[in-house]
């Protein structure tokens, strides 16, 4: 079998497998709202891994446009009565146009640069939401609400509001299968590869790396709409350089450069905080803490990233002798 | 007196404000600098590594009723050695993979510490008193000088240039600046550079702690001052460019005025203006002020 049909083989299968999980996962007794509450954040670890694992630019303020889109969507649900889908449509051009701002200053640095300019632009924004109005500051933005889908389907049931995001979440999840598998795609991975070599052949790297940049934060800004239209409101917490460093976390435990990794990783950060925050306080912080330096000295593939080695090695035709 | 407005006198004491925060800026992005230049990792822990700094100076005082002028002297050598334990245990492996995972790396060190230390002390801060020699102001008729504040400003740039000349004009410098261009030819030449290596991180990380204790007794000592600080200081390193010892002292200093500055004319801004100013390098200098293209 070549390998690009392996590789669509692997992504149906485990795009199958999530499909069910999230399907009855309400069934089996999972709490809707947590349930809800993660697949936003994988939403959003996969949405920065386009740009990581995919282009190779370490973007360490991605929380800025998981806020913004929070922001946005409580602004238009709240204050300007708009229905929610225009609202989630709204909140997702708004994270855009901010990648769009932030990002055409960002790519003009590589590497490590490019890490310390997208954080510190972060936190630029992060001082503007702090003291503009429309945010509420430090109390944020409460008493988002839900609305009503295509002014029919009422989503203040938390049922209804789960399938609801399970179906972006999928339709998500396709769109960026779709991208990194594109030429697009293509070109992305080898701008990461070998960026003097993309340029000599001709492609206009910059313009490739801004267009990754604002899907990557259009993405993110999905994830974050969704995930104030599941609690109800947006808060500074979300925009904080922690929240980045969340996501970065999330997709290295996963495996940078899979599609599935962040969503594994995703689960297993909300679920681990989920579990941990009423019972060790500021220790959760020294556990992620930890988590990085493991991964990053021993495990840098990630669940999944080491997974795909082991399926690798075992489908190799063993060499007689060996 | 007035100058566009202002007194005077608050406009010299926020400039005088802002070269102590400059002061800060310049030390913690010459730890940067040093450390950038032979390891090729940015040290997402500095913030933290500055704020255990100043711990220390607390924790002496509290605990072992040790002075403002031996924690000077012991909490860089203390902090160092974290810092060369660091560098032995966990960064040593990562020199020949990506330089991100240097960055993600010490940012897990980051979340560490800092989150110990909330454990430990809570997030209100910590008072620590002026040392009795630095006590009081000087009147220099124009304006009332704070002595302490002086002192910060003036430590910081003798220890600045301190290493400035250390660097650039001795042998053991040269031996630097020489593992910086081509590590595998300087150890050809029998020098063992895993140690130098080590010692650079040790004594960035040193820089920083001194920053911590200098910093002691202006602002509450809390576990957050590392963090609070270090995203201001990468946009510095951004903005000059890391290419430089001098221009990482320029920046740092100038970014810090600039700081006051705004402070005194537009305070909603004084927040984001180090930011602002990072923007328009960026725009119209890619590269900082003092760096090189690569």
């Amino acid at each position: 079998m070549s390998e690009p049909r392996a590789a669509n083989r692997d992504f149906a299968i485990g795009f199958v497998v999530v499909a069910l999980a999230g399907v009855l996962a309400p069934a089996i007794g999972l709490y809707p709202v947590f349930v809800m509450k993660a697949l936003c954040f994988a939403l959003f670890a996969c949405a920065f891994n386009l740009l990581l694992g995919y282009a190779g630019l370490l973007s360490f303020g991605h929380a800025v446009f998981f806020a913004s889109a929070g922001y946005a969507l409580g602004q238009s649900l709240k204050v300007w009565g708009w229905p929610t889908e225009l609202g989630i449509l709204f909140a997702v051009a708004a994270s855009a146009a901010l990648g769009a701002l932030l990002g055409m200053l960002a790519i003009r640095r590589q590497g490590i640069y490019f890490a310390m300019v997208t954080l510190a632009l972060a936190q630029m924004v992060y001082f503007f939401f702090l003291e503009t109005k429309f945010t509420g500051g430090e109390d944020g933005l409460q008493g988002i609400p839900r609305g009503k889908l295509l002014g029919v389907v009422g989503l203040e049931n938390d049922t209804v509001l789960y399938y609801f995001i399970l179906a972006v979440f999928l339709a998500a999840l396709l769109l960026i299968y779709r991208i990194v598998t594109s030429p697009f795609g293509q070109v992305l991975k080898a701008i990461r590869e070998n960026e003097a070599r993309a340029l000599s052949l001709g492609y206009d790297i910059e313009r490739y790396k801004l267009l990754a940049f604002i899907l990557s934060a259009g993405l993110t800004g999905l994830a974050g709409a969704c995930k104030a239209l599941v609690v109800g409101f947006e808060t500074l917490t979300d925009a904080a350089w922690q929240m980045s460093g969340e996501v970065v976390l999330m997709t290295l435990i996963g495996g940078v450069g899979t599609l599935f990794g962040p969503v594994i990783g995703a689960f297993a950060i909300v679920g681990l905080q989920d579990q941990l925050a009423d019972r060790v306080g500021s220790w959760v912080q020294v556990i992620l803490g930890v988590m990085f330096v493991v991964c990053v000295l021993g495990f840098r593939r990630g669940i999944v990233g080491e997974l795909g080695a082991w399926l690798e090695r075992r489908r190799q035709p063993r060499r007689p002798g060996s | 007196m007035e100058v566009f407005g202002v007194p005077l006198q608050a406009l010299l004491g926020q400039l005088l404000l802002g070269l102590v925060n400059g002061s800060f800026y310049a030390l913690l992005s010459l730890g940067l600098a040093v450390i950038f230049g032979l390891l090729n990792i940015i040290n997402f822990s500095h913030g933290a590594l500055y704020m255990m700094g100043a711990y220390a100076a607390w924790m002496m005082m509290e605990y072992l009723g040790l002075g403002y002028w031996w924690s000077l002297l012991v909490a860089p050598i203390a902090v160092g050695g974290v810092g060369v334990v660091i560098e032995r245990l966990m960064l040593r492996r990562l020199y020949k993979l990506d330089h991100l995972y240097g960055l993600l790396l010490t940012f897990g060190i980051a979340l560490i510490i800092e989150g110990v230390y909330r454990d430990q002390f809570g997030v209100s801060g910590q008072p620590y008193p002026v040392p009795s020699a630095l006590r009081g102001a000087t009147n220099l008729g124009f304006m009332i000088l704070p002595n302490y504040r002086a002192w910060v400003v003036v430590a910081s740039l003798v220890i600045c240039l301190a290493t400035w000349y250390v660097i650039e004009r001795t042998r053991l410098g040269a031996y630097l600046r020489a593992g910086t261009e081509n590590p595998r030819l300087v150890q050809a030449f029998g020098i063992n550079v895993p140690r130098m290596v080590m010692l650079t991180y040790g004594f960035g990380v040193a820089l920083a702690a001194i920053a911590g204790v200098l910093a002691a007794p202006i602002i509450q000592v809390n576990p957050l001052m590392g963090s609070n600080i270090i995203i201001v200081v990468f946009a510095v390193v951004v903005i000059g460019g890391m290419g430089s010892i001098l221009g990482s002292i320029v920046t740092g200093l100038g970014l810090g005025l600039i700081e006051g500055l705004t402070r005194v004319f537009y305070a909603e801004a004084s927040a984001t203006v180090v930011f602002v100013i990072m923007a328009v390098v960026l725009l119209l200098r890619p590269a900082g002020l003092f760096g090189r293209e690569r």
